[in-house]
């Protein structure tokens, strides 16, 4: 997992695995940096990750809850179609935006 | 396809959550299931240990004893330990409902448990514990 700032935006890699376990340092990490610049959108990047339980609907929604607050958005990309039906069937879609990739 | 038995007994520490998934991948192995099957079970699995370790022991060390049954391309899979147990099922079933906000849970465990076997049955029993059974029938 790491954290990396483009201007006003944190992008996120997250992990291979995403569970109530592991899911500690990337909410910490997360909303450390939010605390500390400006930062108007967070993209979550899924690319490396094939495995996400409910825990990470709980971190996802957690920083959108965070960033709301300052006026910031949160988008998600490259998601397999695994994470895309979970995120269909809690509604994380409907908070947050979907980047498609070809 | 022989009938397969398997139980496992491990602490209810956070990295066992990980373990639990890998163990019934491997147990499921031998029945072929797809992939999206055995991404549901590893799910559901996940689901429960986790509510275990969390709420049932509410972080404290405690046992989670896992068993598995493969009988006829029907998988069985209990989750159970000897924590706190849950006051009102009914409403610990609700979508969103959770104890936990401080830790941010999202309340959605049992409904990914429903959603991704075929059945679900929850037993528990204030300060003796919770018994997660969950059933699946294997296509692949």
């Amino acid at each position: 997992m790491d954290f990396e700032i483009e201007q006003d935006i944190l992008i996120i890699r997250l992990p291979k695995e995403i569970d109530h376990h592991n899911c500690g340092p990337i909410k910490e990490g997360a909303d450390n940096i939010l605390l500390q610049q400006n930062i108007r959108e967070i993209v979550f990047d899924f690319s490396q990750t094939d495995f996400m339980d409910s825990s990470g609907i709980g971190v996802l929604v957690g920083r959108y809850k965070n960033i709301s607050c300052f006026g910031g958005v949160v988008s998600a990309i490259y998601l397999s179609k695994r994470i895309r039906k979970i995120f269909a069937m809690s509604g994380l879609d409907n908070i947050i935006r979907i980047y498609e990739v070809d | 396809m022989r009938e397969n038995n398997m139980k496992i007994e491990f602490d209810a520490l956070s990295e066992n959550e990980s373990f639990a998934r890998l163990a019934i991948a491997g147990f499921m192995a031998s029945s072929d299931p797809t992939l999206e099957e055995l991404e549901d079970v590893k799910t559901a699995v996940s689901e429960a240990v986790t509510n275990a370790i969390i709420h049932g022991y509410v972080g404290k060390e405690g046992k989670v004893i896992l068993s598995g049954n493969l009988k006829e391309h029907c998988l069985t899979v209990i989750i159970q330990d000897f924590g706190v147990g849950i006051t009102d099922v009914e409403q610990a079933r609700k979508p969103m409902f959770t104890t936990r906000e401080d830790l941010e849970r999202s309340g959605m465990g049992f409904t990914f448990m429903e959603a991704f076997m075929d059945e679900l049955h929850i037993e528990s029993k204030v300060n003796q514990g919770t018994t997660i059974t969950m059933s699946k029938r294997l296509r692949g």
